[in-house]
């Protein structure tokens, strides 16, 4: 009975549904104060409230174009550029040490001088997220291609294969595993670059949402955009997993697990 | 593909490769008639994969020149197709799409046939990393054959192979070469394997051609005392050196 629970699909939920039973009580129980966390129960409360008067759409919403639309300026960016110094020698001599100089900035230190220059509109916050993204997907990119099989290469010269055709058939879907896995990261750095941005300036968005609650000394509603934030990265997280399940199914060990 | 097509005439005239300071190859004089069957043997590292790259086009030789049906090698060539000792199939494709991509008009009927002459027709659907290493070379096999090349070269192709396996492939290019007619240049350091195989068996040693012989023996090839004199003939041969090499040098070890 035990083990098939532990062997199941809801295994990996016990856990989490435990902790909330157990922070339910404390709270009732009074061992937790109201003012240092509110109870679960009060905390779907607020989200129930907050979904009545839609701000709470409104908000996620606003959070998630921003991540978006950084995400895919940002993401574009890393494959093209890593697309171009994988295959270039060139190109990789010319660029590639100012991009890791670059890289071992720390975006979020850049706030004030991004602040400065943008205003705490949604370009300001767009930009960091696109800077967070970006080298993930750069980095794996070229160590993907630089990782594909020589011989694969050279097979595809005697058959023929180049330019545009070698690029489809071989470069990409080769270095498509490295690509994912910079995909996987970059989305977890885009959700937390833009939950630091968001917290610091904004006037929409869950980080905002968070701020102005706490204005308010609304605990419930700043606990509620914590967890909003982790199931945002939970699913994106998700998503990416079912799309590395969906391009790489001739992989072994990615076939359906 | 029923139709016996001629294989190509290739000449090798005084070709070398050199390597920085190292010649890997000097001055090998080979003449191959068309269709004929002829096998390559040798030590590793005695120039014999670098003879069958410059054939390929693979790599330029330093001195002399590869010639084929009267026009010199430049380059890879739609004519000529290469086996390598791993399958090299791309695994994110199936095998009938590996099988396309020797085919020039991108008919996947004529990929299904190729696939099928070498008994794998059933398996066309699937992944090449569920495959075994035998099935995964016969699909590169598909792969080199469906485009009717005139030039076959084989790397060492049988090499991975466990014993039984081997057997069944060296019967599967024996009959599609009768078959189809193409010159065929094979890459081996198993003697045997030569003998069973080719027409003829050249020995390289270092970067030289050192024995050239014919295989008079009738096809399909028992494992009889003719075939034993053939293989004792070339790799009493190849020891020789050896021994007296190591009669100098009695410090070296195998």
């Amino acid at each position: 009975m035990f083990t098939r629970i532990l062997n199941s699909r809801i295994a990996p939920a016990i856990v989490p549904i435990l902790i909330l039973i157990i922070w339910q009580l404390l709270g009732e129980l009074g061992w937790i104060s109201s003012r240092t966390l509110p109870t679960p129960l009060k905390v779907a409360e607020a989200g129930v409230e907050l979904t009545k008067s839609g701000q709470l759409f409104q908000y996620m919403g606003s959070s998630m174009s921003r991540a978006f639309i950084g995400f895919a300026i940002g993401g574009g960016i890393g494959f093209l550029l890593g697309l171009l110094n994988g295959v270039s020698q060139t190109a990789n001599r010319l660029l590639d040490s100012t991009i890791q100089m670059v890289r071992n900035v720390p975006h979020l230190a850049l706030i004030p001088l991004v602040i400065l220059w943008f205003g705490i509109g949604e370009t300001a916050k767009i930009f960091l997220v696109v800077l967070g993204v970006f080298f993930p997907i750069y980095l794996n990119t070229v160590h993907g291609i630089r990782s594909i099989d020589p011989g694969l290469v050279e097979m595809a010269k005697v058959y023929g294969l180049r330019g545009y055709a070698l690029y489809r058939d071989v470069i990409l879907p080769g270095a498509l595993s490295s690509i994912l896995v910079g995909v996987r990261y970059a989305l977890g750095f885009m959700w937390l670059t833009l939950i630091v941005a968001e917290t610091i300036s904004a006037n929409s968005g869950i980080g905002y949402m968070a701020m102005n609650a706490r204005e308010f000394m609304r605990l419930d509603v700043v606990v509620l955009a914590i967890i909003l934030y982790a199931v945002l990265g939970k699913l994106s997280d998700t998503a990416a997993k079912l799309l590395e399940q969906w391009l790489l199914k001739w992989h072994p060990s990615y076939a359906k697990r | 593909m029923q139709t016996a097509q001629l294989g190509a005439r290739l000449l090798v005239q005084g070709a070398g490769k050199q390597f920085g300071p190292k010649k890997v190859l000097d001055g090998v004089e080979l003449h191959i008639p068309p269709g004929q069957f002829i096998a390559i043997v040798g030590r590793s590292g005695c120039g014999k994969s670098t003879l069958l790259r410059l054939i390929a086009g693979l790599e330029e030789p330093t001195q002399g020149a590869v010639i084929l049906d009267d026009e010199e090698i430049k380059g890879i060539r739609e004519d000529t197709r290469m086996l390598f000792q791993d399958a090299r199939l791309l695994p994110w494709k199936r095998c009938v799409d590996n099988v396309l991509i020797g085919v020039k008009s991108g008919d996947k009927r004529k990929a299904l046939e190729a696939l099928r002459q070498v008994g794998l027709q059933d398996r066309a659907k699937e992944w090449p990393g569920v495959l075994s290493g035998g099935q995964r070379q016969r699909v590169a096999l598909a792969r080199a054959l469906v485009g009717e090349p005139r030039l076959l070269l084989l790397d060492e192709p049988l090499g991975a192979l466990d014993a039984l396996t081997r057997i069944d492939m060296q019967q599967l290019i024996e009959d599609l070469w009768t078959e189809q007619g193409f010159t065929t240049v094979l890459v081996t350091h198993d003697v045997s394997e030569a003998v069973a195989l080719a027409d003829r068996v050249i020995l390289i040693e270092n970067g030289h051609i050192a024995l050239d012989v014919a295989i008079t023996l009738d096809r399909p090839r028992e494992r009889d005392n003719d075939f034993v004199y053939f293989e004792k003939l070339i790799l009493d041969r190849i020891l020789e050196r050896d021994r007296n090499a190591q009669r100098k040098e009695s410090t070296y070890s195998i």
